[in-house]
């Protein structure tokens, strides 16, 4: 039965009307062998390309990554610069790297949306029967972004610099920074993936997240030292995976080593991953 | 236990909420056959296919593919299947090329082989035009066909079609038959859901009718035909005043009830087979004939299949499971 039939026209393109061969089809499911599955971390690099290539698609969604970054850094600089620390070039040594790690934790609250609205679609239901390790697809988010908190950190850096920031720690110590803030950033995301299977609507998902992320990041010592603070708020801020991420790049990016609050944001990074992720993954199978 | 048999379902249920969307199917699906899950929206069609191709857990029964647990051997049965879902199963934003590139590479195929053989499929279903063209402002018929590629980059040992061809113009519903019978040709056994009983008379050689959960007929075509009679005679006259007479007519050479339609000129006729060997096409003619015989005129005279509606409407009239 060979449905060649090229003389058609009609109003649909000239690719619409090309019809599928059965022989060439015939001859290309036979006799194939099948290639060994791929590995976790091959199947999850794959699921990172496909990330990879919706942006190359939509490269809209790159806004919250550059535009947003660039507003909160010139915002907060001018805003609290000379009530804070008597002026825009002081402040900003201190606040940059404070407002690195808060604007690519924000943005990691996107996340949950991306996952919550690409779940419903028919292509999640062919991952989900694929024979490949199962957290693939969600690490494959994940890596993606990380790409955008990269370009993120890459964008607010540049302003600062432009306005003033002047690191200590040089090229290596901006990296060690950068570095520690996208591992936790990875690990922290699992809350969002967990929260994008979990939530029925893109927004609630908006909601619950807002929730979490606004106390999480302004309660910390982002934009001031907390000795300030009455006593039971120091408690919460002193201890906040922020407030340590936020001392830690901070003082990678000047130059020092510290020890504790980098322990301290690998510590809750691994914490992240193991509880979150280990949710995420059951709601994933269970969907 | 596997041995011809490529799904088999013990009292299978899934529940939601209140819903038994699959209430207790028992189902035997032969190995290299295309096999019809035939019934109307919200039967439970999907939700069956999606238990077997493990992307639902079963709340009561079993189900094997190909001898393998669906929840306990979860990972055997994904490498044996591929299911080409209701709505797209392909990345809209992505072009064609990249969702074939990225799901040969999750099935381990290197870069290379991956796009070749996503280059060959794309050339064997007419898509090689549209390649580089996201997916999202593909027509129809070609989703479809992309769609069903991707389910054969690894040739599967069974095929899952959900509802394949619904809202396909009747070409692309053509070309998705006849990609259907290549694939079964070649040895795939093939699970189709269809809301047309015309889909299902094409393609399967077996059925399950399926309502509210449950199998209420399975059978070979011929046998769930002759169960609900095989079609009916649509008569048209000249004069409406011949009516009443042509009516008299048809009942007798039929042996069946006449509808008088609210058409003046149109009355129905249904064709059981009741008191008769001989077929439908035959009774048709000799109701034809008979009509001639009594001078009536005849405008038109066709005779049809019976319609999902009519197979149904035959099929719970009398209750109970024919299975």
């Amino acid at each position: 039965m060979s449905s060649a039939t090229s003389t058609e026209t009609g109003t649909a393109t000239g690719a619409d009307l090309a019809a599928p061969r059965s022989e060439e089809l015939a001859a290309l499911l036979v006799g194939q062998s099948r290639p060994p599955r791929p590995g976790a971390l091959s199947a999850s690099l794959t699921f990172g390309w496909r990330a990879m290539l919706k942006i190359k698609h939509v490269p809209e969604q790159l806004f919250d990554v550059t535009a947003f970054p660039i507003m909160m850094v010139l915002m907060y600089t001018y805003l609290f610069g000379g009530a804070l620390a008597g002026s825009v070039s002081a402040y900003i040594q201190f606040l940059l790297p404070g407002i690195l790690v808060m604007s690519v934790v924000m943005i990691t609250m996107y996340t949950g949306v991306s996952v919550n609205t690409d779940i419903e679609k028919g292509v999640f239901d062919r991952f989900r029967t694929l024979p490949i390790w199962r957290p693939a697809p969600m690490v494959g988010y994940l890596l993606g972004d990380v790409v955008r908190y990269l370009i993120a950190s890459a964008v607010m850096l540049t302003v600062g610099l432009v306005i003033g920031y002047r690191p200590d720690g040089g090229i290596v110590g901006v990296l060690l920074g950068v570095a520690l803030l996208l591992v936790f950033s990875f690990s922290f995301s699992w809350i969002w993936t967990m929260f994008g299977l979990l939530l029925r609507s893109e927004k609630s998902v908006m909601g619950v997240s807002m929730m979490v992320i606004f106390p999480l990041t302004f309660l910390s010592n982002v934009f001031v030292d907390p000795k300030t603070m009455p006593g039971w708020l120091q408690a919460f801020v002193n201890n906040s995976p922020v407030t340590h991420l936020a001392t830690a790049v901070r003082e990678l990016m000047a130059g020092e080593w510290p020890a504790a609050d980098i322990a301290w944001s690998l510590g809750w990074s691994v914490l992240f991953v193991a509880v979150f992720g280990a949710v995420t993954m059951r709601l994933y199978n269970r969907r | 236990m596997s041995d011809g048999v490529a799904v088999e379902t013990e009292g299978l249920v899934k529940v939601f909420g209140g819903n038994r969307a699959v209430d207790g199917v028992d189902l035997r699906v032969p190995a290299g056959t295309v096999y019809g899950l035939l019934g109307p929206n919200g039967a439970g069609k999907t939700t069956a296919v999606k238990m077997l191709a493990t992307l639902l857990r079963p709340d009561e029964g079993r189900a094997r593919v190909f001898g393998h647990d669906v929840v306990a051997e979860a990972d055997t049965v994904r490498g044996r299947v591929s299911l080409t879902g209701q709505y797209a199963s392909v990345d809209e934003d992505l072009t064609g090329t990249e969702n074939l590139v990225l799901l040969a590479r999750l099935l381990g195929h290197g870069r290379p082989a991956a796009r070749d053989r996503s280059a060959q499929l794309l050339d064997a279903f007419g898509l090689a035009e549209a390649a580089d063209r996201q997916v999202k402002h593909y027509s129809g018929g070609m989703r479809r066909r992309i769609d069903i590629a991707a389910s054969i980059l690894n040739t599967p040992d069974l095929l899952f079609l959900d509802e394949p061809t619904t809202g396909l113009d009747p070409r692309s519903r053509n070309q998705v038959w006849d990609i259907v019978r290549a694939v079964v040709d070649q040895g795939t056994t093939v699970l189709l859901t269809t809301q047309y009983l015309d889909e299902a008379d094409q393609l399967a050689s077996r059925i399950a009718v399926i309502d509210h959960g449950r199998v209420i007929a399975e059978g070979t075509k011929g046998e769930l035909k002759a169960s609900v009679g095989s079609g009916s005679v649509h008569v048209r006259l000249r004069d409406p005043e011949q009516r009443p007479e042509a009516g008299r007519v048809l009942t007798t050479a039929l042996n069946a009830e006449v509808q008088f339609d609210p058409d003046p000129v149109a009355l129905t006729a249904t064709v059981n087979g009741h008191g008769t060997d001989l077929g439908a096409a035959e009774q048709a003619a000799r109701a034809l004939a008979e009509l001639a015989r009594a001078g009536i005129t005849v405008d038109n005279f066709a005779l049809g299949q019976p319609s999902l509606d009519e197979v149904f409407l035959a099929l719970t009239d009398r209750k109970g499971p024919a299975a």
